[in-house]
């Protein structure tokens, strides 16, 4: 068993024999189960489930392989061996998803067992990426870094991890799964868009208690979430999530699976008495077996490489200089960074949101740069974002201007970070099967229209969610400017709705009106936003214009162009 | 599909009840329906029960220390209610007998069935037995507690799975 500390990668676990053990029988269990389908010894109906355990999706136009990025977190040695995989087996590209994975869009079933051979050289795997299971645990972007944080989410994001694979329980449940964890007041998760969103904090003896939010989710019915617990102790959190999953197992709906979520289970029973469901479940069990040990969360938090943040002392005042020097420099680092835990550190955003280009899509020169920077300036550590961004956790501040230097000069600068031009899009009909429409080229058209830095940041704050389908991969109903993509005759239509977040002032996204054409969407957006600077007060976001003057205000600028 | 156990061909020693016909005299699994009639034979005679996956398994408790074997079903291999099932008959109603897992489950969740609890499997698939067999064989660790009371071995959640 290795014990190399000194090696350890900084932000995740560090896998061990077992663990390599463990994924490469897994490998060749696949290997196994793919010989058979090609023998015709399973139907494509019996493989499904089996290829779904490992993120093998069948789209539109090929299989698509999702690999697991667990919490978010990957190494520049993972990083440089997806870049191989885009050029070897895909397009040249992969496409980071809101689930803060990586989907490969062009692969061969034949090479999938392959495939996963090499990821499991680096660490990494596709399990339950999709399937009706426990998904990649999703984590603040700014874990173990941001100024804000109370406790670092990744330990128990990783105990989760560990917990739900090839859950014997919970690997058939009626739909998918996803849980969220954050450890700041400031959610950037969207804990209450979950299905199990939790939210950490550091109890009076130092030990993590959570905050336990059910039943949010996107999707064709967007629910907020409910709190069910606000003080569920560390030692507890395993036998609590399982006594929910197992409600959730039991009386959740497998007749339709559109009202198959925790969601509407939560809603049916309504939240009192699901709450005494999972409490006279949670109190039947032997809670021993279930119980977190603090000795299991230290020695999982030992296999986690820690940064040495160590900065010169005038590593802030040197950014600060080189920001008066440049303004272009400046203008990035107002919207694409992250007050970091340490004064002389500061956290970087890389948006995969050039303007005009596909949100997410990352081509493999991009990724061995980003790995290449990721060595020279963060720890060799990155983070995959649910918007579909990279964040560079750990930068010494008098080293910025290098990284954006170098940044810039690849294309990968973009100073739109919480603007327009940061739009998250699901693949839509380009890709997927269950699209109605693509939501690629609205996003396309927006982020060129909107190219401007300057007037993106005199817009502001604004997050615009674009759904190819009504199964909202793209968040729209979490959008402040939420696009829809519908089927009408056969003709690709856009709803706008207005006024949802996913953060503390969490709301679901009203529609404004009927759906637009394609033609017609772009500028009708444009309007609206036209519509926002005249009517905000000073220094107010559009959302907060939405919420103080209500759709009314804006609805004449949508249909009735001037 | 012989029975399975252990991920090896074993005897079925138990008779179904047969619909509209007297239960015979030696092991018999009834329907949930005909338990009372079950329990009302000779203490003697070995008696399971089979339930849907829809029955909350707690209404079994009265009659719990009466059945030798409680089967329970997989319509399909994708509805993972059985899972549940067979995991609160050993979790909270400390059941020891045989849980039979029947219907469709797939060979590859064997090692699923097993940590819930699950000792045999009789599945109305055609697959060969040693499909199961390897199934039985391929994964020799696990990363969360099952009712089986594996040991974990060093680090955090994991535990060998004795193979």
């Amino acid at each position: 068993m290795s014990t190399d500390t000194a090696t350890l990668p900084v932000g995740r676990y560090a896998y061990d024999e077992v663990d390599r053990t463990f994924l490469s029988q897994r490998v060749a269990q696949f290997r196994e189960q793919v010989g058979r389908r090609v023998a015709g010894d399973l139907t494509e109906d019996e493989f499904k489930p089996l290829r779904l355990m490992n993120g093998l999706y069948l789209q539109l136009h090929a299989y698509m392989l999702r690999v697991a990025v667990p919490y978010g977190m990957m190494g520049s040695d993972q990083m440089r061996e997806l870049a191989h995989i885009a050029r070897t087996y895909d397009r040249d590209y992969g496409h980071f998803t809101t689930r803060q994975n990586i989907q490969f869009n062009w692969i061969r079933l034949e090479d999938t067992p392959d495939i996963l051979e090499r990821l499991a050289g680096v660490n990494m795997h596709a399990i339950q990426t999709s399937g009706n299971c426990i998904r990649n645990v999703t984590c603040d972007e700014f874990a173990g870094a941001a100024a804000d944080e109370l406790l670092d989410p990744r330990i128990h994001a990783e105990i989760l991890r560990q917990w739900s694979t090839l859950h014997p329980e919970f690997s058939f449940l009626p739909r998918k799964f996803k849980i969220a964890i954050s450890g700041s007041p400031n959610d950037r998760v969207a804990a209450r868009f979950h299905d199990i969103g939790l939210v950490a904090h550091p109890g009076p003896d130092g030990r993590a208690v959570f905050t336990v939010f059910v039943g949010g989710g996107l999707g064709r019915t967007p629910i907020i979430g409910v709190q069910l617990r606000d003080n569920l102790p560390e030692e507890d959190l395993l036998a609590y999530l399982e006594a929910v999953v197992r409600v959730y197992n039991a009386y959740g709906r497998r007749d339709n699976m559109y009202k198959a979520r925790i969601k509407i289970l939560v809603q049916a029973l309504g939240v009192e008495q699901f709450r005494e469901k999972v409490d006279a479940e949670f109190a039947q069990m032997n809670r021993a077996d279930y119980r977190l040990e603090p000795a299991i969360v230290e020695g999982i938090r030992a296999r986690f490489g820690i940064p040495d943040l160590d900065a010169p002392a005038d590593a802030a005042q040197k950014l600060e200089a080189a920001r008066k020097a440049d303004a272009r420099f400046d203008r990035w680092v107002r919207t694409n960074t992250h007050a970091h835990r340490h004064e002389g550190f500061i956290s970087a955003v890389v948006s995969i949101k050039p303007d005009g280009g596909i949100p997410g899509d990352v081509t493999a020169d991009q990724m061995d740069l980003i790995a290449d920077l990721a060595d020279e300036f963060s720890f060799g550590e990155i983070r995959v974002t649910h918007m579909q961004n990279v964040v560079l956790g750990h930068v010494r501040k008098d080293r910025l201007r290098d990284l954006w230097l170098r940044l810039d000069g690849a294309g990968l600068g973009t100073p739109n970070i919480g603007l327009v031009g940061d739009i998250i899009a699901c693949p839509g009909l380009d890709y997927c099967a269950l699209a109605n429409a693509r939501s690629i080229p609205i996003a396309q058209k927006l982020s060129a229209r909107f190219a401007s830095p300057e007037l993106q940041e005199n817009i502001g704050t604004l997050r615009i969610n674009i759904s190819g389908c009504i199964n909202a991969c793209g968040h729209h109903h979490a959008g402040h400017i939420g696009i829809l993509g519908v089927d009408k005759r056969g003709e690709e239509f856009f709803q706008l709705t207005l006024g949802g977040s996913a953060e503390n002032d969490v709301a679901i996204g009203q529609i404004i009106g009927p759906a637009l054409p394609e033609d017609e969407t772009v500028d009708a957006i444009a309007r609206l936003i036209d519509t926002y600077l005249v009517l905000r007060h000073e220094g107010e976001a559009f959302i907060d214009t939405y919420r103080r003057l209500g759709a009314a205000s804006f609805k004449d600028a949508v249909y009735a162009p001037a | 599909m012989p029975l399975l156990e252990n991920g090896r061909v074993t005897e079925d020693r138990w008779a179904q009840a047969i619909a509209g016909e007297a239960l015979p005299d030696g092991a018999v699994i009834v329907p949930l329906e005909r338990l009372e009639e079950g329990l009302a034979r000779p203490k003697a005679a070995p008696l399971g029960v089979a339930i849907g996956p829809d029955v909350d398994v707690a209404v079994l408790r009265p009659a719990l220390p009466r059945l030798a074997l409680v089967a329970v079903n997989f319509p399909s291999f994708r509805d993972g209610r059985a899972f549940t099932q067979a995991r609160a008959l050993r979790e909270h109603l400390s059941f020891t007998g045989e849980i039979r897992a029947t219907g469709t489950p797939l060979p590859d969740q064997y090692e699923f069935l097993l940590r819930c609890g699950v000792t045999t499997v009789q599945t109305d698939r055609a697959e060969d037995v040693a499909v199961w067999q390897q199934a039985h064989d391929i994964i020799s660790i696990a990363y969360q507690p099952s009712v089986l009371h594996e040991r974990p071995q060093g680090l955090g959640l994991r535990r060998f799975l004795g193979k």
